[in-house]
């Protein structure tokens, strides 16, 4: 049968530029006003606490017993001192970097292993998924906390063994988050499509699985550092992460427990920077998710 | 002429896995013993409703799924049994167009790169693959100036529907099979895909196999038509003939459940009734009785063969054996 040629279709065209993903992405940020204040308080909190020995006014483990608890606005110690007379300045500064170290290093460890595991897990499905997933399940049924105070209490108390238990507590998470969206994504047609035109499994993995599960495992990963930092600082303040008299803000809350009584001010700033560097996470990790959901 | 592909007495049953041990309780039985061929040229249509085993047809055929039993020629040549590096070289020839425009495009990756990807696994560099892509977008309607560097959520079902279209015609295949490919498009687009793709297929020289449940599309597009009804298939013969004569009573009362444009047409009363019965039990004898208006005893007991009706015109059902 006989059909006119099709005329090329000149429709109106909505955006002469096609964007790509990630610059699609960095627009949506620039106008979500709420995620670019977490981001920069963030931003401003991390340097901070990188740069704390240039900034901290004084050694944060130099104490001295006549100036114990000063409240916060006395001269030449601006947020006060601490039980023994440290300046709450630079110890929150040092221990901003502590919390954040331990906060932040499982979730990248949990991430790159987790991440991994779980793509092969659904990618591979049959026995590799069985062994992975359910040796995952094993840790995903204690409660988080508890699961941290068990290993870190098994190991003994110290940054390296918070920072083992907490990538074990975050690890099982991620696998299951990244098995769920890999096989999620290896049904749909497209991957079919490649197959059926003879497309090897590295290419496949590489063109359209992994731009496509990366996104939801990153989204996810963003919404447990604020769990981890909330971890750090607890496992700290019940003596089983950062030992004295390193500075370290759950460690700080800790020490600075019984001084309630004294000033109840100057024991609550730990404790408010761990509410908002947490809070400022979670509202990051939310803008992320909004800005980086792929819309059909 | 020999044909392009013949099938052979395909099987593909699906376990039902149930309980703690995953032990195999029952068998879906999608596709259960179905022969063809396709001739070098002609498009085969492939009709029936739901769930009876069409798409499953599909991915079999092309050994997307791993059959159960039976062969698949292609060009002489056995596809189940190429090895790997043999059936990468056969897929070029042998191309599948999805039913879904959303699903079936990478959401990553542009028109163009979509295109181009299955030239590059085979081994082009990236600037000709992405040069024969343009050209590719070209020849199924799309601007590629306008759309090669477009993202699939920025253009329209009918015009991913293209770009399927494209994707699968840049490897020069000789053999395509459309598995529903207007079923998620408006109607008034879907004729121009099928408009497409009957002008595609005769400037490239393409044999189609045709999957739908649209009676007016198969009629429309196909030359041949195969009906298959709980994974066999009821009847086959030439597309003009079982539209103007269908003779299995499945046949029948499809073509009389299809809506018409002429209002002296209008469907009185649904001739078929009911849902098709569980593929995890099929009824014994002829599939169809349970829902048949001439099923006698004979058609639970014995399941009719197909037989030839008239030239190249089979229907499996017992009111046309020689007995009566």
């Amino acid at each position: 049968m006989s059909v006119p040629a099709p005329a090329i279709l000149t429709a109106p065209v909505a955006a002469p530029v096609a964007t790509s993903y990630w610059r699609l992405v960095s627009r949506r940020l620039a106008r979500d006003p709420a995620t670019l204040i977490a981001g920069s308080l963030l931003g401003a909190i991390v340097l901070a606490a990188v740069l704390a020995p240039a900034l901290a006014p004084y050694d944060p483990a130099a104490g001295s017993i006549r100036m114990r608890l000063s409240p916060i606005g006395t001269v030449g110690h601006p947020l006060g001192t601490d039980e023994q007379g440290r300046d709450m300045l630079s110890r929150l500064l040092f221990g901003g970097r502590m919390t954040l170290l331990a906060g932040l290093t499982p979730i990248v460890v949990a991430c790159l292993f987790g991440g991994v595991l779980g793509i092969l897990a659904g990618y591979l499905g049959g026995a590799a998924n069985s062994i992975i997933m359910r040796a995952s399940d094993i840790f995903y049924a204690f409660p988080a906390i508890l699961l941290a105070i068990a290993i870190s209490g098994a190991l003994g108390p110290g940054l390296g063994n918070t920072l083992i238990s907490l990538s074990v507590v975050f690890l099982p998470r991620i696998i299951r988050v990244a098995e769920a969206v890999t096989v999620q994504t290896k049904s749909l047609e497209y991957v079919a499509a490649a197959r059926a035109s003879g497309a090897g499994s590295w290419p496949i993995v590489r063109y359209h699985l992994l731009p496509n599960v990366l996104a939801p495992i990153l989204v996810f990963t963003s919404t447990q550092v604020s769990l981890s930092i909330i971890l750090a600082a607890g496992l700290s303040f019940l003596g089983l992460g950062v030992t004295p008299p390193a500075a370290e803000w759950g460690l700080m809350l800790n020490t600075l427990r019984q001084s309630i009584y004294v000033d109840a001010w100057v024991p609550a700033l730990p404790g408010v920077a761990i509410f908002v560097v947490s809070m400022a996470f979670n509202l990051l990790s939310d803008g992320l998710r909004d800005a980086m959901e792929v819309r059909g | 002429m020999p044909p392009l592909m013949t099938v052979d007495g395909l099987v593909k049953h699906f376990p039902v896995r149930r309980g703690v041990f995953r032990r195999t309780t029952e068998m879906l039985r999608a596709v259960d013993g179905v022969s063809f061929a396709v001739e070098l040229g002609e498009t085969l249509g492939v009709v029936g409703e739901s769930g009876c085993g069409k798409s499953t047809l599909a991915r079999v055929v092309l050994r997307l799924v791993e059959a159960d039993a039976g062969h698949v020629r292609f060009g002489g040549e056995d596809l189940f049994t190429a090895s790997e590096r043999r059936l990468k070289r056969l897929r070029r020839d042998l191309q599948l167009v999805f039913q879904d425009p959303y699903a079936s495009l990478n959401p990553r990756m542009t028109l163009r790169d979509a295109i181009a990807f299955n030239l590059i696994i085979h081994g082009a560099d990236r600037a000709s693959a992405r040069r024969r892509a343009d050209d590719m977008l070209h020849d199924v309607g799309l601007d590629p100036r306008l759309f090669g560097a477009r993202y699939p959520h920025e253009v329209s079902g009918g015009q991913r529907q293209r770009v399927n279209i494209a994707r699968a015609l840049v490897l020069d295949p000789r053999l395509v099979v459309l598995d529903e490919p207007v079923s998620a498009l408006d109607k008034s687009v879907q004729a121009q895909v099928l408009n497409l793709l009957q002008q595609l297929k005769a400037a490239r020289q393409l044999t189609y196999v045709l999957i739908s449940h649209d009676l007016n599309v198969i009629e429309y597009a196909s030359d041949r038509v195969i009906v298959l009804y709980l994974g066999k298939i009821v009847e086959t013969g030439p597309a003009t003939v079982i539209a103007e004569s269908p003779k299995h009573p499945y046949t029948q009362a499809l073509f009389k459940s299809a809506p018409s444009m002429d209002p002296s047409q209008r469907l009185v009363a649904p001739p078929l009734t009911g849902d098709p019965p569980n593929p995890l039990s099929p009824p014994s004898g002829c599939r169809f009785r349970t829902r048949c208006p001439f099923a006698t005893a004979q058609c639970v007991d014995v399941e009719p063969p197909l037989r030839e009706i008239s030239s190249r015109h089979f229907a499996a059902c017992h009111l046309y054996s020689n007995a009566n």
